[in-house]
């Protein structure tokens, strides 16, 4: 039995402890905002904040998960409104939107450990997320936006 | 014409189902069905016109009105990143003088019958459906200003539409949208001809920047549903492992440790199709289980051992080599004008090159995935597909059903770049249903299974040569261009490029040249070969763009001067007097190529970069300009090269000439997007196979544009048109073509090195 607070809410997991958070979350959970885009934590689609701190569901076992807090897209604000995805919406970022909910956990991440973070430290944090429809310019804009409601 | 009403709730099944999908209760009105289909045309079709189904303009079709005053557009194109949904929706309710704060957008399923053609592909959404939806629009205005009208006993002439309200300005009446809709439904849909457009000056939505994407919010927190995200109660996920090489089958298989993974409910076997497969599943072994972790594991578990077939020769050294001998020798002449063989013999300086591309993976993040359940005899599918009605068709035929009893909604596609035309993963959804007596199904492929058994790019060898004369002009121009086609998925043995290909850069190739020719050698295809964003054009503005640079360098001359005088003067030029029977589906009296435009852009980019500055040693400019999807684009690149041979790009000026615009902001993001894809290409993106099998597994091996990587600066430059009686041009793939030589002419400029071959990787290391 594995024993975590998912998004605010207590899960007790009892199922094959390897399983990937990925595949419990969008099968059996149903939160489907967490993406599966390449299975080897080589894209970023999949990132969740695993006690703070962001991680790729797609190689993060439900064991690891243990005693621990897990936030996805669907739980990073109560009311959608983070300022990243304030920023994300102000900028329009998306395209087709599939990498975003990946991006936003790995930048409100980023913020969080670095408030006001550079050109460097953006690049450095944001470059295991890949997004192919190229919308990388809006998300370092975005990002930049957003210090501005994170400091509020 | 015939007229009749629906009445409200509305007598079609759809109907409702669309305000379900819309999350809408009751009380919503249905415009009366009036309009004929699309019109007869003359012989020769061209534009939406040519399109399967052609185009609709019936309000009924795509927009219904509520009591609440809410407005839903119903998008039949596919949303996979253009952002369609919002940019069709805005037309619309402009033209229906709706508030955009009431406008909904709900998906079209597919049926073009009821939609008209629904292939998102072609970059001809805006460009085939701006004028059908503004009359939908229109006449749907138009039908609530009559509504209004009668309730208050005055002409319809002394009311007009205002922001979701009519007002009858001499008693200072008004009515809102919603109020009017009862009414509104039960008229007749006024004739086409009748309906009155608005003026261009009072659009309130089309053209401006003032609309966010209509899916924002689901985007941002997780709520949007793809392909990949489509659930129904009791589903079961499969994987299936698939042939290693195109045409291979398998030879015998060993299941049982496979059915021991917990969770593992059956193993299917897929018959191998008939070669070429078209848009058929390649066969294999399917694994259906509770959860997609136990239909990996399971598929792992599988003991298959394969029959490889005839292309287990297929491998890209070799072939490359292949392509090269082809483009070496004369080849079958796509295009011939003047004696091109005097004028070589007469030139004062000839110069020759050869450009390669490798095949690349459209790989969009949302790797191909499709749910499908059959109850009594009905299917019902949710896909990502760029077609809906091929999808269908596909499926029903298949599954051996009547069309009517397949049902396929469209969800979000997470990207497309022309992967998502093929339906073969939805069909592979449907064989694992019908297995499992019809529960529902989701398949999905792995990142492995789309690097694995694509529809990739073609692979390409461009070789030019031309003729300079004593002044360095080009006398002689001799392109061959040698790639397999995407023909030889439909057809056996096909060898040469189908008129679509040959017409993107090869033989449309708008140059002032008297003698002039293009030839298309043998390529035979060892691999799916499909579209990929912009397909034809990205070797053809490759290859041509590149030389043009070489041959500027040759004569001593500034590559964007050079490129200019190529270009020639300002002129309007028949594709069709050219060579080009196809040009893009349009019609060349409407859609000439205009060098002028084609000029414009080129002269427009180089002014935003600062052509001519000076810049320290390792950096350097390059420029490129192409038309395609009768868009006119160019891309001017400011290229650093370090000591040890990495490239960055600080900045990137990319313009634009797409005609009028509907949704600037989103012209912008495409732009943007072509720019990434396109350094992607130049850089790190290649597929390769050895023995038949591709090399590359995953995003660690094939390489993809990432934020580090990313061209740090890009400025998008739109020339501005407000005139919108000319046609619109395509906008979602020609930004790409003209980037990875306008790379690559930088990175000369940098270096004094000259790539001919993609991606250039570590050929910059010294």
């Amino acid at each position: 039995m594995t024993i975590f607070v998912l998004n605010g809410t207590e899960r007790r997991y009892d199922g094959d402890p390897d399983m990937p958070l990925l595949w419990y979350l969008r099968d059996e959970l149903g939160l489907t905002g967490t993406k599966f885009g390449c299975g080897v934590a080589a894209c970023g689609a999949c990132t969740i904040h695993l006690d703070g701190t962001a991680v790729r569901a797609c190689q993060t076992p439900v064991s690891a998960a243990a005693g621990l807090t897990v936030t996805t897209i669907e739980g990073l604000s109560p009311d959608g409104n983070h300022p990243v995805q304030a920023a994300w919406r102000e900028l329009n970022v998306s395209q087709c939107g599939y990498c975003q909910p990946g991006q936003i956990m790995q930048a409100a991440a980023l913020l969080k450990e670095t408030p006001d973070p550079s050109d460097e430290d953006i690049d450095t944090a944001m470059s295991g997320n890949l997004c192919r429809c190229g919308t990388y310019p809006r998300i370092r804009a975005a990002i930049k936006q957003a210090v501005k409601g994170v400091r509020l | 014409m015939t007229e009749h009403v629906l009445g409200i709730g509305g007598g079609l099944a759809n109907v409702s189902r669309r305000h379900l999908l819309a999350g809408f209760g009751a009380g919503v009105f249905v415009l009366a069905v009036g309009m004929p289909a699309t019109a007869p045309a003359p012989d020769k079709k061209f534009g939406a016109d040519g399109m399967p189904n052609g185009w609709r303009d019936d309000p009924a079709v795509f927009i219904s009105l509520a009591a609440d005053g809410t407005v839903t557009v119903t998008c039949h194109r596919s949303e996979m990143g253009q952002g369609v949904r919002t940019s069709l929706a805005m037309v619309v309710a402009d033209e229906l003088e709706a508030d955009w704060g009431q406008v909904r957008v709900a998906q079209a399923w597919a049926d073009e019958e009821r939609f008209g053609n629904q292939d998102t592909d072609g970059s001809r959404s805006l460009r085939h459906w701006f004028m059908p939806l503004r009359r939908a629009g229109a006449a749907a205005r138009t039908m609530l200003e009559q509504a209004a009208a009668a309730q208050w006993g005055v002409p319809a002439t002394e009311v007009r539409a205002e922001n979701h309200a009519v007002v009858h300005a001499g008693s200072g009446r008004s009515s809102t949208y919603g109020a009017l809709a009862k009414a509104t439904a039960e008229l007749p849909v006024p004739d086409r001809g009748t309906v009155r457009l608005k003026a261009p000056a009072a659009f309130r939505y089309i053209g401006k920047d003032t609309i966010g994407l209509v899916d924002n919010r689901d985007f941002t927190t997780g709520k949007a549903v793809y392909g990949m995200d489509a659930r129904v109660e009791g589903m079961l996920f499969a994987v299936v492992a698939r042939p290693p090489v195109y045409g291979g089958k398998v030879a015998s298989y060993d299941a049982a440790d496979a059915l021991k993974v917990p969770g593992v409910v059956k193993v299917v076997s897929i018959d191998p199709p008939a070669i070429p497969s078209e848009f058929e599943p390649l066969g294999g072994i399917a694994v259906i289980a509770r959860n997609s972790w136990a239909a990996i594991k399971g598929r792992d578990a599988l003991k298959v051992t394969w029959e490889d077939g005839p292309n287990a020769v297929y491998s890209s050294d070799t072939y490359r080599a292949r392509l090269s001998e082809a483009a070496s020798k004369p080849g079958k002449a796509v295009r011939n004008e003047g004696d091109v063989e005097r004028a070589m013999a007469g030139a004062a300086k000839r110069v020759t090159a050869e450009y390669y591309i490798p095949h690349l993976a459209q790989s969009p993040m949302e790797p191909p995935a499709a749910l499908v359940r059959i109850v009594d005899g009905a299917a019902e599918a949710w896909a990502c597909s760029q077609a809906p009605q091929v999808t269908r068709a596909r499926l029903a035929k298949r599954l051996g059903l009547p069309v009517e009893k397949v049902k396929v909604n469209i969800t979000l596609l997470g990207g497309g770049f022309g992967r998502k035309s093929k339906p073969d993963f939805v069909v592979e959804a449907g064989i694992c249903s019908q297995a499992m007596a019809g529960a529902p199904v989701k398949l999905m492929w792995t990142r492995e299974d789309d690097l694995h058994h694509g529809y990739y790019h073609t692979v390409s060898v461009g070789r030019l040569e031309a003729g300079l004369d004593a002044a360095g002009k080009v006398s002689a121009w001799l392109h061959r261009s040698a790639a397999p086609t995407i023909g030889s998925i439909f057809a056996p043995d096909a060898k040469h490029g189908l008129p679509f290909e040959l017409g993107m850069g090869l033989v449309n190739l708008p140059f002032d040249i008297p003698n002039i020719r293009a030839e298309n050698p043998e390529a035979p295809a060892h691999v799916r070969i499909g579209w990929y964003r912009a397909v034809s054009n990205i070797p053809h503005a490759f290859a041509v763009q590149s030389f043009v640079a070489e041959l500027a360098h040759a004569a001593g001359r500034d590559p964007k001067d050079y490129l200019l005088e190529l270009i020639g003067p300002p002129r309007l030029i028949n594709p069709t007097k050219i060579g080009d029977v196809w040009n893009h589906g349009e019609d060349p009296e409407r859609y000439p190529i205009d060098t002028g435009r084609l000029r414009g852009v080129i002269e427009r980019a180089a002014q935003g970069i600062g052509w001519g500055r000076s810049l320290p040693k390792g950096s350097g400019l390059g420029i490129a300009g192409h038309y395609s999807f009768v868009s006119y684009i160019a891309v001017a690149v400011e290229a650093v090269v370090s000591e040890g041979g990495r490239i960055t790009i600080p900045r990137v000026d990319i313009a634009i000439d797409c005609g009028p615009m509907v949704n600037p902001d989103r012209i912008r993001s495409q732009m943007e997007g072509a720019v990434i894809m396109g350094a992607g290409i130049a850089s790190s993106a290649e597929i390769s196979f050895k023995n038949g099998r591709a090399e590359q597994n995953n995003f660690d091996s094939y390489e993809l544009t990432r934020m580090d990587t990313a061209p740090r600066d890009i400025r998008v430059h739109l020339l501005p048109s407000n005139d919108y009686e000319r046609p619109l041009g395509g906008v979602g793939e020609p930004g790409l073509p003209p980037v990875a030589p306008a790379i690559a002419n930088a990175v000369f400029a940098a270096t004094g090195k000259r790539i001919r071959q993609l991606p250039i990787r570590d050929q910059l290391n010294s």
